[in-house]
């Protein structure tokens, strides 16, 4: 047996799968093309548990269990169900729950489509982080940098650029922007540039640029409606 | 607090990740709070990120990242207190040192916090300075208690 791989092989959803010892189930099923949701789960990065979407009902040796499918190990004869009427319900609850933060993401407004969900179940408080820590962890696993973490706790909970870092490495990476599920992070890191570190902006592309499709983002606003005095002209960061 | 205090701290601590929460714990104790720059030289020292050293320093409520005075001073607003005149004795430490619960006064003299159930019931109502129970306390005698912190 030593070198060789152990292999395991379960049942989801009807479905045989034979995967490597310590696989997860979550990889299980996406290796035989089962769909699971997931809000916090990334390829790139260490399986984490936080959105508890990815909840799936386990059967082994006559017990049946709920428990999060991205940090489950699988086993053999394994007997996993991904939609039984349980975990719909309790999907549901999550989405309910995470819409009272971030009502129009767009992952969760598919979601809630999909299980039913009622946006306004719960009372709004717009907080627009799911706190799937997906930015935090990009940025302290991939990129290094741990420009962004998690700060105070409990309710108070929220994730916050650190002023000193990303005033450095932020404006050149922003790749945690595309894989927040509600474009909180683009907002919060918005938000500690416009109070720690102000200046940085898209350049202005004179019409020349624009005509010729360099830096054409912004069209230069016509100087008759800038009232501007030369002097006090304000100073641009590189 | 003088600043070889923390000095001396930070370095016992040099090199070992492990000891973050220790290295904070003492200089907040010497100190009273956690100044950013201070927090920078936790990070550096103990090689850890400084965004952990914020998350630590955030989470845990010994910390504070705010300036705190000499006197830490808390009024107990716990059941069993509030029934023996906690919510009067909260009132007549208030007007004393001039704050409200959380705050701190210009001088840095007193930090006045508010405590649901400090852990004390048998001696309600309660105040405590600096770590000392002042138990069974009456406004009147709070005032005799806070003048003998200068």
């Amino acid at each position: 047996m030593s070198g060789t791989i152990v292999q395991i092989t379960l049942q989801i959803d009807g479905k045989e799968a034979t995967v490597a010892a310590g696989t997860t189930v979550l990889k299980a099923a996406q290796q035989i093309g089962v769909a699971i949701p997931t809000l916090c789960h990334h390829e790139k990065l260490e399986d984490y548990g936080g959105c508890r979407l990815c909840l799936v009902e386990v059967e082994s040796r006559g017990r049946t269990n709920y428990v999060v499918s991205c940090l489950y190990p699988v086993e053999n004869g394994l007997v996993v169900r991904t939609r039984s009427e349980k975990v719909d319900k309790v999907r549901r609850l999550i989405i309910e729950e995470l819409m009272a933060h971030a009502p129009d993401a767009p992952e969760l407004v598919r979601l809630a489509y999909e299980y039913g969900a009622d946006r306004n179940r719960f009372e709004k408080e717009a907080a627009f982080c799911v706190m799937c820590g997906l930015c935090v962890r990009y940025c302290d696993e991939v990129k290094q940098k741990r420009a962004v973490g998690f700060i105070d706790n409990g309710h108070a909970r929220e994730i916050s650029f650190i002023p000193e870092i990303a005033a450095k490495e932020c404006w050149n990476c922003q790749e945690c922007f595309a894989i927040c599920p509600t474009s909180y992070a683009q907002a919060a890191y918005l938000l500690t540039e416009a109070l720690a570190f102000p200046g940085r902006r898209k350049k202005e592309s004179t019409p020349r640029e624009a005509e010729e499709g360099r830096m054409a983002n912004i069209p230069a606003v016509p100087m008759t409606f800038v009232r501007r005095p030369p002097a006090a002209k304000p100073e641009m960061a590189n | 607090m003088s600043e070889q205090t923390i000095a001396d701290i930070i370095e016992k601590y040099r090199g070992r990740p492990g000891a973050v929460i220790h290295a904070l714990t003492e200089i907040q104790h010497a100190n009273h709070w956690l100044p950013r720059e201070v927090m920078h030289e936790v990070a550096d020292a103990l090689e850890v990120p400084f965004s952990q050293v914020m998350q630590i320093a955030s989470f845990y409520k010994t910390f504070s990242l705010t300036p705190k005075g000499k006197h830490e001073v808390h009024v107990c607003t716990g059941m069993t207190c509030h029934l023996r005149g906690g919510a009067r004795l909260m009132a007549k430490v208030e007007e004393i040192t001039g704050l409200k619960p959380g705050e701190t006064d210009t001088d840095a003299k007193f930090s006045l916090e508010a405590g649901s159930c400090l852990g004390s019931c048998s001696i309600a109502p309660e105040l405590i300075v600096d770590g000392k129970h002042y138990g069974r306390m009456t406004p009147e005698r709070a005032a005799d208690v806070l003048k003998q912190y200068e």
